[in-house]
């Protein structure tokens, strides 16, 4: 109750400038914390020294460089920033393009929102990155990015630089509709079952290899000099598509039942492309050597089951005996609010499953980097990576932990003390906005009544009849003018 | 015919009655359809907008053109002279973005968000190719009523020109740029297709497409990628049709690109700073002449906007709480902040370097035009900006400053001549002139008038009030 009356609070923290300023240094040593660094054990009174943006050092004994900013840390945990492979926050509009089966030309990229509240939210949770997916409502969904939470910047600045684009595919429920059918009167959309799911992709790919022949000889042709060519359309349906079969964009892919699962390895099979996750994928540990073996990985939820017929075999175990297996898992949020304590959602691998701590923690960090190809720059407190770091104030496995700062490329992005110090201040801004916008509705009001009143109290006269005195002299006088000109 | 008789009348009596002078003037005014074609307004504060203020000018009007503008011009004999003393003269002012002359379409049967977006034929629209929303060959001058009472108020306000759009969808037709006076409505029309609007709203109902901003966003994407393929496939197939299979045929391509060739401006819509910042970006990338309209949280990234030479139709009906909002609900900071610095929006983007006008989304009238703009100004616009952006830069973003916006030889005679200062709340409108046409301005009657004392209905409404006047 009262981390959400927190939260709510955070509502009044918007985007100051003073909130993601740049540090005037480039240096800042965290030190006396412990520090979990997920690859290589964790280091009690530890110290980790940022520059410009990377971790440049991790140890014991660091000294901080002249001008640095120190952070005290003492009984403090540092871990690298949460990676949330499932994600819907930061977009303007609608996360899903329901209209057509595939509508792969929709693309989150296109509308990034840093101003979503969300972010801070998250931020606020220790999340750093975050897959920004399309939703659930098409066999083949939209392209998505993955972004840093760069909260007060411009969206071109939110994308993570070089992490590879998705695209989001859905089986199941919500591709075919199952629980969301059109009024009477209006056909339903196919496919309606799941093996018109696995038409619908299956045709898609077909179209794609087909425009990426017609582009291919297209291009070789102009290469070869050739006039008079007729160039093909660009289809943007269809571009994304063969970017997957070139493998220039990654394949997450919402999924519940082993059975689904199953068929969409034997079509990407088919087409030689590779699913990079299989999300929710809730039925995972049935089929977990087919995932590892297809070189899948597996984002899944921590214990959510039942609100659907599909999600009736869901187990809380799913993560840990999948990583047991061998996939790559992690757990994440598909929500803004659940994103804000993966830190939790992780802890309960160990619960459920027995995973060591340091297992449960690579399921909210590295795990998430490897799938999305970004574990060469975040995951893990090893030196040379991005410096995205939360500092808690216990161990993040515990229900009593609670994030004092989180770094994105060595930037202070949240700060607990600093969001409570300045709450006062903004709450006094908005009530004097708020008293300014009510004034001014009372004189706009008042104004209007005493136009009113002088209109009616005079009868008219102060109204009428200096406006007829003073009209005609103009055009009489123009009248004047006319005759004396022509004259 | 009533009015035509009153004219004819008129007509005759004035030549009995008056010297040679006005016989010849008679003569000049038939020979060009009833109506004075030359004025000389004298001694008058003229603003020409394009150059330095005037305190006792005289500016010439011949045949629909400002013919001279200066302290010392020969006024020729032909002309009606006007004693401008204690008048001031603007250029017309230009309301860029209006649906003036544009009937309304109807209300559709019960109101709300249409289950499924279909074609004209009915089919269920499932994807770009079934071109949702999409008329881009409909052009405002096909469909302008001129009588719309609303032109009237309007140019009894001081405004000539309007931008007037089609509305309605992602692609809506093309607006039409129109002088608010004339005969019939070729009269009205300066610039048929000036603009092609694009609105990114999601128009697909719940079930068909597009159902989202993204969505619409790559809709419009894909409407460009076809016109510019239409552009390159069309030539090559013409000059080999017996090896290439026929290109079929796509109103939409060939509309847009046709409109491309003209370089027609682009409508883009984008009011949040993230809008406008993602507008920016897209019209990088479709490299289409874009300007933004909306701009209300322009103030946040003016200097982005003027990096990229960006031009901006700014938006008056300036965010306010909803009428029927509940008074209860909790307010952000981030929409009462808005709500606050959006009217100092035009300050910063004239600080920037950005050109921008004015439009007037859903307010009501011209009256709410005029309390908008004072609350620009009051925000730090200067009013000579503020008059620029109604004159002479709406021009030159909707590319015809070479004919009108600015009070210079050879441009379109679009005047309005006030008695004050055209910001200050008690200026009144006295005269207008729309391409030389003369609209003196009338006080309304007021209801409580005696029924005897009716106006003519030549009050303003056409050039005929030219004639009622002088039969007075």
């Amino acid at each position: 109750m009262k981390r959400v009356a927190g939260l709510l609070a955070f509502a009044f923290a918007l985007l100051t400038p003073a909130l993601a300023s740049a540090q005037d240094s480039n240096a800042t040593l965290i030190q006396n914390a412990t520090i979990l660094t997920i690859t290589h054990g964790n280091i009690e009174h530890g110290s980790v020294l940022i520059q410009d943006g990377k971790i440049a050092a991790v140890g014991t004994d660091l000294k901080a460089p002249a001008g640095a900013t120190v952070i005290d840390a003492s009984g403090q945990f540092v871990m690298p920033g949460i990676i949330d492979c499932h994600s819907h926050i930061a977009v303007e509009g609608s996360v899903n393009e329901g209209g057509p089966a595939v509508s792969s030309m929709a693309n989150i990229a296109d509308v990034l929102n840093p101003e979503d509240i969300s972010i801070y939210r998250d931020l606020a949770g220790g999340v750093t990155v975050a897959n920004i997916l399309h939703g659930s409502a098409n066999p083949i969904g939209g392209q998505t990015v993955v972004i840093k939470l760069r909260w007060g910047k411009s969206p071109s600045e939110l994308p993570f630089q070089g992490a590879l684009p998705g695209i989001k595919f859905a089986l199941g429920e919500n591709p075919k509709r199952s629980n969301f059918q059109p009024p009477p009167g209006i056909p339903p959309r196919y496919p309606a079952t799941r093996l018109g799911v696995e038409e619908v992709i299956r045709q898609a790919f077909t179209e794609a290899r087909e425009y990426k022949k017609q582009w291919d000889d297209y291009n070789q042709r102009k290469a070869a000099g050739e006039q008079n060519l007729m160039p093909p359309r660009r289809n943007e349906t269809l571009v994304p598509l063969v970017e997957v079969l070139e493998g220039k964009r990654y394949v997450h892919s919402h999924c519940y039942r082993a059975d689904e699962i199953l068929m969409l390895m034997r079509v990407a099979k088919e087409f030689g492309f590779k699913v990079r996750t299989f999300q929710h994928v809730l039925e995972g540990y049935k089929v977990a050597d087919e995932i590892a073996a297809s070189g899948a990985g597996g984002s899944t939820f921590s214990d959510w089951w039942a609100y659907k017929a599909e999600a009736y075999d869901a187990i809380p175990y799913n993560a840990a005996l999948m990583s047991e297996r061998g996939v790559i898992v992690s757990i994440n949020s598909d929500d803004a609010e659940e994103a804000s304590h993966l830190n939790q959602e992780a802890a309960k691998a160990i619960k459920y499953g027995g995973l060591s701590s340091n297992d449960a923690l690579k399921l909210v960090t590295l795990n998430p980097a490897i799938q999305l190809g970004i574990d060469s720059r975040v995951g893990s407190i090893d030196v040379g990576k991005d410096a995205d770091l939360v500092i808690y104030n216990h161990d993040p496995l515990s229900v009593y932990a609670v994030v004092q700062k989180t770094f994105i490329d060595g930037q202070v992005y949240f700060d607990r003390q600093r969001d409570i110090a300045q709450r006062p201040e903004l709450a006094k801004e908005k009530q004097a906005l708020i008293d300014k916008e009510k004034k001014a509705g009372e004189e706009q009001k008042k104004a209007a009544e005493e136009q009113k009143k002088a209109a009616e109290g005079t009868g008219k006269k102060p109204d009428k009849k200096p406006e007829q005195k003073k009209k005609p002299p103009t055009e009489i006088e123009s009248h004047g003018a006319v005759a004396g000109g022509a004259l | 015919m009533k009015i035509r008789l009153k004219r004819e009348y008129i007509v005759l009596v004035a030549a009995m009655v008056c010297a040679v002078g006005v016989l010849s003037w008679v003569r000049a005014a038939r020979g060009e359809g009833g109506e004075p074609r030359y004025f000389a307004i004298t001694h008058a504060r003229i603003v020409p907008v394009s150059g330095p203020v005037l305190e006792d000018g005289t500016v010439v009007l011949a045949k629909g053109l400002i013919q001279s503008v200066g302290t010392n011009v020969s006024i020729p004999p032909e002309a009606w002279v006007i004693d401008g003393k204690g008048l001031t003269v603007y250029p017309g002012l230009i309301g860029a973005g209006t649906d003036l002359g544009l009937p309304k379409p109807p209300a559709s049967a019960g109101g709300g968000r249409p289950a499924i977006a279909t074609t004209p034929t009915g089919e269920p629209i499932l994807g770009p190719e079934g071109r949702p929303g999409t008329s881009p060959w409909r052009v405002a001058a096909d469909e302008i009523k001129i009588d719309d009472k609303r032109i009237q108020e309007w140019r009894n306000a001081g405004f000539t020109t309007a931008l007037t759009t089609p509305d309605g969808g992602i692609f809506p037709g093309q607006g039409t740029i129109i002088d608010l006076g004339g005969d019939r409505a070729g009269d009205f029309i300066v610039k048929p297709a000036a603009t092609l609007q694009v609105a990114f709203t999601p128009i697909g109902g719940l079930f068909g497409f597009p159902d989202s901003l993204m969505g619409t966003i790559a809709y419009v994407r894909q409407v460009f990628d076809d016109t510019s393929w239409y552009g390159q496939a069309e030539p090559v197939y013409e000059a080999n049709v017996t090896k290439f299979e026929r290109i079929s045929y796509d109103r939409t391509e060939r509309a847009i690109a046709k409109a491309q060739s003209r370089n027609e401006i682009v409508l883009l819509p984008a009011n949040t700073s993230i809008q406008i910042l993602r507008a920016l970006k897209l019209t990088g990338e479709w490299k289409v002449p874009a300007v933004i309209y909306g701009g209300q949280q322009a103030y946040a990234v003016a200097s982005a906007i003027a990096a990229q030479k960006m031009q901006v139709l700014v938006n008056l009906k300036w965010p306010e709480v909803a009428k029927d909002a509940d008074p209860e609900a909790e307010q952000t900071l981030r929409d009462l902040r808005f709500r606050d610095r959006a009217p100092s929006t035009p300050a910063a983007l004239a600080k920037a370097g950005v050109k921008f006008a004015f439009y007037s989304d859903g307010l009501t009238g011209p009256k709410d035009i005029f309390k908008s703009l004072k609350r620009a100004t009051d925000a730090g616009l200067a009013p000579e900006a503020a008059l620029r952006a109604i004159t002479l830069d709406a021009a030159n973003i909707l590319g015809v400053d070479d004919r009108m916006g600015s009070i210079q030889p050879g441009r379109i005679a679009n005047l309005v001549v006030t008695d004050g200062d055209i910001f200050n709340e008690k200026t009144k409108v006295k005269q207008v002139f729309v391409d030389g046409r003369w609209y003196p301005i009338h006080e309304e009657p007021k209801p409580s008038d005696k029924p005897g004392d009716t106006k003519p209905e030549s009050a303003g409404t056409s050039a005929t009030a030219v004639h009622g006047e002088v039969g007075r």
